[in-house]
């Protein structure tokens, strides 16, 4: 509950928000960038240092490009006032403030879980790809073949069909 | 609150707001953003478990963030091309419009 | 005891079975096989009869042992054997020969008489079955077999009598017969029954346990029935129905003038020889019951008197009759139920020996003389009525010869002809009589009648000119003879019959004479010899030169009336009919016996029938169609069922799902994110339940 924690709570909170309430889709992926990064700062403040990195190198340097790019070649040009909440949105939100208000009635009513004071964890890059070699061979593989597959995939998804010239 | 509560509860908020944007948004990509961001939210409880959990040595917390990150990836990708894939038939991304399987 | 019997007792069975065995084959022959037909038929009478020569001489050389019996068992039923058996004594011998001879003589002539005929094959067939069927009564020992054999001769009548069955008139002949014939079988089968059920065993000869027998025949007459008769009698007198009826007795006589439909060689054989003498032969064979008697020895029982009495009246019925008929066979017709009347008249007075006798010769003499009457029309080209036929003995004299000597032979010319001592018998056992002389005189008066009738006869065929013209178009004829217009002889194949049947006439009556009663002694199992001394027993001279006077009256009348004066015209009156027109036209009409029966029997047998009917339409028939209404409702009932609530169910049911299925389609938005919300959802209440059960 250090200040850095609630600083960095809100810069994340902040940006998520925005990320899903802006008009202009160009803009809630930059609020969601924002996010992104503050998730990285809490992960390097938790100590997990690679996967901090890693979450902006994939997520922001990738994912969000990506998004920006999906956005920018499917915007319309003429692009009226129309709304961004779809139709019975209401549901939706309703549907999601339970979801809060269970997780955190859950999380709640959980007696307190650990001490507050543990000592940081080691977590190197050696040990991470060390238990990568040995305890996690079989994921690591396993998700080389799923980004391969997916790699194919949505090259193929996104490939425009094939006109017969006759 | 210990902080593993505290970063429980910013987990719950930010996946709660994910899944806000995920269920109200008319555009299928700012539904996809919205489910990035559910993703992240769990990836932040898994390292706080780990950080603040029993057994940190074995990395298990991490290792499952790092997959976590990779399939989110591959699923971003994949699920944009599809999004493409449909706008270039309909013409829009708008979901309330994709409702061709309606009964 | 099988060992002892002689091979032809053992093999008598031969004697029908050859001709059924031919007439099976003939029956699956096709027409045109006709040459086989004909060599089996005559083939195996001819076997049939040459072993019935076997058999009389095997009888002959017997001397006392009278009846050798064959029983053969059948089937079993109960604890009880169904025995059939043949019995050889000598009144099977002298009949087989008779039967066996004649039967062969006809098959011969049937060959020339039936060959334009297109259904040849068919009346071979017949013909076989017939004599076997007559052959199987004359050897039967037992009396289903009897039965059997006698019903299927019925049958055979039937079928010959209808042979040409397209003539209306020729099918209801047979019917006629056959039906008239059935009347009197009922009271020949009540008697069997009725005997069976008294003796206990169907065998007449069974080595003293037939029904024949001593002890039979005692159980028999010492039992009373209805009226305080005894049963014997009543046996007796059911059997005798049958008979009259087979032999055409009063007043079931009506069927055998009709049956001069059938074919010459039919009424020759059948309706003269042999089945109308099968009545007379089934009273000879059950002579020992119609005589059995607890009363003093010489006195005629009941059921002898009833066979004489009917006998009586047939015989001068049928003479009556004859005197008016123009048909050339009705002629010959009523003057056979004249003759079976003397026959049964002979059997009730006088005996077996008597009756049989005169059954014998006039088997020849009747034959000869149908036969004759067949060669008349065959050359006639059809021509059956007697007015016009007239002076054929100059284009058929072979036939006019022979027809000649069956005329006399009939008439009881003296002395010469078998049927002067066969019906003198007769009428000296009739006169001897010690009941009553009506008899005696009805027979004299019949045979005086029998006299004229045959001169009338013999002077309107042929005597005088031609009077025969070329048959119209439209005329009925009997046969289908293409040498339409000119007389002729027939051919020598109808001849010849004719003349050995002529022989036969001439010679016979001298074995039954009472110079050498052979004949009669031969039947009675005594041994006889030539001996004048019968002659001086009372009254037998004088009822001989009392019958040569009536025969000669009877010649000598018609002569008078139709030979004086040569007939000329076709078309005249009668010369009866002009002294009695009234009297001949009743006589004509055969006394109205038909239209008697017409008016009654008929309409109440109709009525009947219609009741029947009545009954069974709407009765049974009424009964039979409730139920299938019923089930008819069943059906429906299911089918309403099935149709309107299993299926409608079902389709209900069936609708129901659909729509329910449309209804839930409506949940399908179409839109990801209600889905998602519902998954949502989901996860909140699983989410809520597993916190709750933890909790708990």
């Amino acid at each position: 509950m250090t200040v850095v924690f609630l600083i960095l709570a809100a810069l994340t909170i902040a940006g998520a928000a925005a990320a899903m309430s802006l008009r202009s889709a160009i803009h809630c992926i930059l609020a969601l960038t924002l996010g992104l990064v503050g998730l990285a700062a809490l992960f390097l403040q938790l100590g997990a240092q690679f996967v901090g990195f890693t979450q902006i190198l994939v997520y922001v340097g990738a994912v969000a490009i990506l998004a920006v790019f999906a956005i920018m070649m499917t915007h319309r040009a003429s692009a009226p006032a129309e709304p961004i909440l779809s139709a019975s949105w209401l549901t939706g939100a309703i549907v999601a403030v339970a979801v809060f208000a269970v997780l955190a009635w859950a999380i709640h009513s959980t007696p307190a879980l650990t001490p507050a004071s543990l000592p940081q964890p080691e977590a190197s890059v050696n040990q991470i790809g060390a238990a990568l070699m040995h305890r996690f061979v079989l994921p690591l593989e396993i998700i080389g073949l799923l980004l391969t597959v997916a790699l194919i995939g949505a090259v193929i998804v996104a490939m425009p069909e094939k006109q017969d010239t006759l | 609150m210990s902080p593993l509560n505290a970063y429980l509860l910013l987990s719950a908020s930010l996946f709660s707001i994910g899944l806000t944007g995920a269920l109200t948004r008319r555009n299928a990509i700012l539904v996809l953003i919205g489910i990035e961001l559910m993703l992240n939210a769990a990836n932040l409880n898994f390292i706080a478990f780990w950080r603040y959990g029993p057994h940190p040595e074995a990395l298990t917390g991490i290792m499952f963030a790092i997959f976590s990150i990779s399939v989110a990836a591959a699923e971003a990708a994949v699920g944009l091309g599809i999004i493409l894939a449909v706008h270039r038939h309909l013409k829009t991304t708008d979901l309330d419009q994709m409702n061709s399987m309606k009964g | 005891m099988a060992d002892s019997t002689a091979w032809i007792v053992r093999n008598l069975w031969l004697v029908p079975a050859l001709p059924v065995m031919a007439g099976a084959v003939i029956a699956l022959a096709k027409q045109r096989h006709r040459v086989l037909a004909a060599s089996l038929a005559i083939g195996s009478m001819t076997i049939s009869f040459l072993l019935s020569l076997c058999a009389f001489v095997h009888v002959l050389g017997q001397g006392d042992s009278l009846k050798q019996v064959v029983n053969v068992n059948w089937f079993q039923f109960g604890n009880q054997w169904l025995q059939l058996g043949w019995v050889l004594d000598p009144l099977t011998a002298v009949m087989l020969l008779m039967v066996t001879f004649v039967s062969l003589l006809i098959f011969i002539y049937s060959v020339g008489y039936m060959a334009h005929d297109e259904n040849f094959t068919r009346f071979f067939c017949f013909l076989a079955l017939f004599a076997a069927a007559m052959l199987g009564v004359v050897i039967a020992n037992s009396l289903l077999l009897l039965f059997m054999c006698w019903e299927i001769m019925g049958l055979t009548s039937y079928l010959l009598i209808g042979f040409w069955y397209a003539k209306p008139s020729a099918a209801a002949a047979a019917k006629k017969a056959f039906i008239v014939t059935r009347i009197g079988d009922l009271g020949f089968f009540l008697g069997l029954a009725w005997l069976y059920s008294q003796t206990g065993t169907l065998l007449l000869y069974d080595s003293g346990a037939g029904c024949l027998e001593h002890s039979a025949l005692t159980t028999l007459v010492t039992h009373t029935t209805i009226f305080g008769l005894t049963v014997s009698t009543g046996i007796a007198l059911l059997i005798f129905c049958g008979a009259a009826g087979k032999s055409g007795q009063v007043p079931l006589h009506i069927w055998l003038p009709d049956a001069m439909e059938g074919p010459t060689p039919v009424s020759a054989l059948i309706h003269a020889a042999t089945m109308v003498a099968a009545g007379v032969f089934l009273i000879a064979r059950i002579y020992p019951i119609m005589s059995a008697s607890s009363l003093p020895a010489l006195t005629p029982t009941i059921a002898l008197q009833v066979v004489t009495w009917v006998g009586a009246i047939t015989a001068l019925f049928g003479a009556l009759i004859a005197v008016a008929q123009y048909d050339i066979k009705r002629i010959l017709a009523y003057s056979t139920v004249s003759q079976l009347g003397y026959m049964m008249m002979g059997l009730g007075i006088g005996g077996p020996a008597v009756g049989m006798f005169h059954l014998i010769t006039h088997a020849f003499f009747k034959a000869l003389l149908f036969l004759g009457a067949g060669s008349v029309i065959h050359g006639c080209s059809g021509e059956q009525h007697v007015a016009r036929m007239g002076g054929l003995r100059r284009f058929m004299p072979i036939t006019f010869a022979t027809y000649a000597v069956g005329m006399l032979a009939l008439s009881g010319f003296p002395l010469f002809f078998s049927g002067f001592w066969s019906k003198d018998a007769i009428l000296h056992s009739a006169h001897e009589w010690t009941l009553s002389q009506v008899p005696f005189y009805f027979g004299s008066i019949g045979a005086l009648l029998t006299a004229f009738y045959m001169t009338r006869q013999t002077y309107y065929v042929f005597a005088g000119e031609l009077r025969l013209r070329a048959p119209e178009k439209e005329a009925h004829l009997e046969l289908d003879n293409p040498h339409d217009g000119h007389v002729h002889e027939s051919p020598s194949i109808m001849t010849t019959p004719l003349v050995i049947l002529a022989a036969c006439t001439l010679v016979l009556g001298y074995f039954g004479t009472p110079l050498w009663p052979w004949f009669q002694s031969f039947l009675n199992g005594e041994h006889t010899g030539i001996s004048l001394a019968r002659f001086r027993e009372p009254g037998l001279v004088p009822v001989m030169i009392a019958s040569s006077i009536i025969a000669l009256a009877g010649l000598g009348l018609g002569w008078l009336l139709y030979g004086r004066k040569p007939i000329e015209d076709a078309e005249a009156p009668d010369a009866l009919q002009r002294i009695q027109p009234r009297i001949f036209s009743v006589l004509g009409h055969a006394f109205y016996i038909n239209e008697l029966y017409a008016a009654t029997f008929l309409p109440l047998n109709a009525a009947c029938a219609a009741i029947c009917d009545w009954f069974d339409r709407w009765v049974w028939n009424g009964a039979v169609q409730t139920v299938s209404y019923f089930v008819l409702g069943l059906a429906w009932f299911d089918n309403f069922i099935d149709a309107y609530i299993v299926n409608a169910g079902f389709d209900a049911g069936c609708h129901t799902v659909s729509r329910g299925a449309r209804v839930l389609s409506l949940l399908q938005g179409g839109r990801i994110q209600s889905y998602l919300r519902m998954i949502g959802l989901a996860l909140i209440v699983l989410a809520i339940l597993m916190f709750w059960r933890i909790k708990a």
